[in-house]
């Protein structure tokens, strides 16, 4: 089994690593997958007033396929609205990396990253709105 | 000296076909082509003649004699015609077979096979240095026991087993000994009598032979019988069917007799690289953990577990060096090492293996490399782990509750 160019181009040049404050308001951290299963993403992202990510950053700890995964999951949400990058499909990422089948639960992950990331968000935007109305 | 990229370091997986192996082997490829069972001419005289001298070499380096040594298509075919042939002629006996979760997958799926036709099957578990012990056999042997197979030395994490004390229990309750020694032959000294041994499987390819020959010893005192699995013209004294891969078989004889004459100081100059691998990673990088015993170990052999970084991704990123892992992420099934998981290992360390195999063609300047490598790569892969970033902000990794675990 060779590794596809892009997903060895995401090992080489990752896009993206690295991490934004948890505390951040403006912050959504997904962390899905176990140790147990060799799989573990981390995603977070940086959301401005009007609904838009204006930065996203990953770690994962997963084969060459997974970080590639996760990897290109950021560059895509980057500049995407929480609906669009709600909307973002594990398939696409399988195309866009040539993912063979073994290998699918990896973008599964992915998507999952992603939704965890912004339910995470979403939570502290309606704790945050909770508080105001308290005030 | 320039290192010539790519390295292999995988030589549990194979090992390269050495140069005067290849040379003694040509000539049965090109004039004398002869089948060794042609008993009327030149050809099929010459044939025989040398794979009769293969016989003698391979059973040298085991301590029999060639009349006790069946030509087979490689250790697999050879495992499988030890289990089955003893487990069949001594069906009369008994129909219980002992063996250890530790073995060959040509292991334990023929003792499998086995269970579906009537026998019962005891998988011993190994201690946490990956062995099998004396007393677990003598523990689990009954009287209905027929055949015991253990190997000799691990070919993930290449501990070795104490077979002849193994051998010992056994032969005392009249049981088979069946030894898969495949991945210690020619490296540590071991012989049949010693280990009380009735069936050792042999493997050419992993002897710097070629691939697809292989052997079965059969004691000939006192005498072994074995139902054949391949019926046919009755070759081998009727044990294995088939014209013989001469120049395969001629090339596995060779390639024994060097490895006779050389284990001796190879394997002191294997255990020194393999030292110097090892304590050269160990001084760069934190939080690596060795698999499997270091004292009973195979001289070439380390197997390394990286906390926090993934097998496979630590693979991708050693581009250029050939080794393996008992990640997940490696095996079809995407089941970790069954080797790993037996020893204790736990199983988000199984994922993080790395298994280096040291042979006669490596040197010490690919393992300064390689030593190099690793430690910059298991750095970078560290960075961008999550794991990593827990366990440095002292978050206890294996406390936390994963939302993805089933």
């Amino acid at each position: 089994m060779a590794y596809s160019g892009k997903v060895i181009d995401h090992y080489e040049n990752p896009r993206n690593v690295g991490s934004l404050d948890k505390e951040a308001p403006n912050v959504g951290t997904g962390l899905v997958g176990a140790p147990a299963c060799g799989d573990v993403m981390k995603l977070q992202i940086q959301v401005n007033d009007s609904g838009v990510i204006e930065d996203a950053k990953f770690k994962t700890f997963g084969c060459g396929s997974a970080i590639a995964s996760s990897s290109l999951a950021t560059e895509w949400i980057k500049g995407m609205t929480l609906e669009q990058a709600m909307s973002v499909r594990n398939t696409q990422i399988v195309q866009e990396l040539n993912l063979p089948p073994v290998k699918i639960h990896c973008s599964v992950l992915a998507e999952d990253a992603i939704k965890s990331a912004i339910a995470d968000y979403r939570r502290k935007q309606r704790g945050a709105q909770a508080q105001a109305g308290q005030a | 000296m320039a290192i010539k990229l790519p390295i292999y370091m995988d030589n549990h997986a194979t090992t390269p076909v050495d140069p005067r192996v290849l040379d003694a082997m040509l000539p049965y490829f090109r004039e004398e082509f002869g089948n060794a069972a042609s008993r009327s001419h030149v050809f099929g005289w010459n044939a025989e003649r040398a794979v009769e001298q293969a016989r003698e070499q391979v059973a040298a380096v085991i301590g029999a004699s060639g009349r006790e040594i069946v030509w087979t298509s490689g250790a697999t075919e050879s495992d499988n015609l030890a289990i089955k042939g003893a487990a069949d002629f001594y069906r009369d006996r008994g129909n219980h077979i002992i063996t250890a979760v530790t073995e060959h997958k040509a292991v334990l799926d023929t003792c499998k096979r086995l269970e579906k036709s009537g026998f019962e099957v005891t998988y011993l578990p190994v201690e946490r240095d990956g062995r099998v012990s004396p007393q677990a056999v003598a523990d689990a042997l009954t009287d209905k026991t027929i055949v015991v197979s253990i190997m000799l030395a691990n070919n993930e994490v290449g501990t070795i087993n104490p077979v002849a004390e193994i051998g010992q229990v056994v032969k005392a309750r009249g049981a088979m000994f069946h030894i898969d020694a495949v991945q210690g032959v020619g490296k540590i000294p071991f012989d049949v009598a010693t280990s009380h041994a009735d069936l050792v499987s042999l493997s050419a390819h992993k002897m710097y032979g070629p691939k697809g020959v292989g052997a079965l010893y059969v004691r000939r005192k006192p005498r072994v019988r074995i139902t054949p699995i391949i019926d046919g013209g009755g070759h081998e004294r009727g044990m294995r069917s088939g014209t013989l891969n001469v120049p395969g078989i001629v090339g596995f004889g060779k390639a024994a007799e060097i490895s006779a004459a050389e284990m001796a100081e190879e394997g002191k100059r294997l255990l020194a690289l393999r030292e110097r691998l090892r304590l050269g990673i160990e001084a760069r990088v934190p939080d690596t953990v060795l698999n499997g015993s270091l004292e009973h170990r195979l001289p070439g052999s380390l197997n390394l577990s990286f906390a926090y970084v993934e097998g496979e991704a630590l693979m991708m990123a050693l581009k250029d060096v050939a080794v393996s892992s008992g990640s997940a992420c490696t095996s079809a099934s995407l089941e970790p090492s069954y080797v790993l998981r037996a020893m204790g290992v736990p199983v988000e360390m199984a994922h993080t293996s790395i298994r280096f195999g040291l042979g006669r063609f490596n040197t010490e300047e690919e393992v300064d490399y390689v030593i190099d490598l690793v430690a910059q790569k298991v750095k970078k892969l560290r960075e961008m782990s999550p794991l990593w970033e827990m366990a440095q902000s002292g978050v206890d990794v294996n406390g936390i509750q994963w939302a993805g675990q089933h």
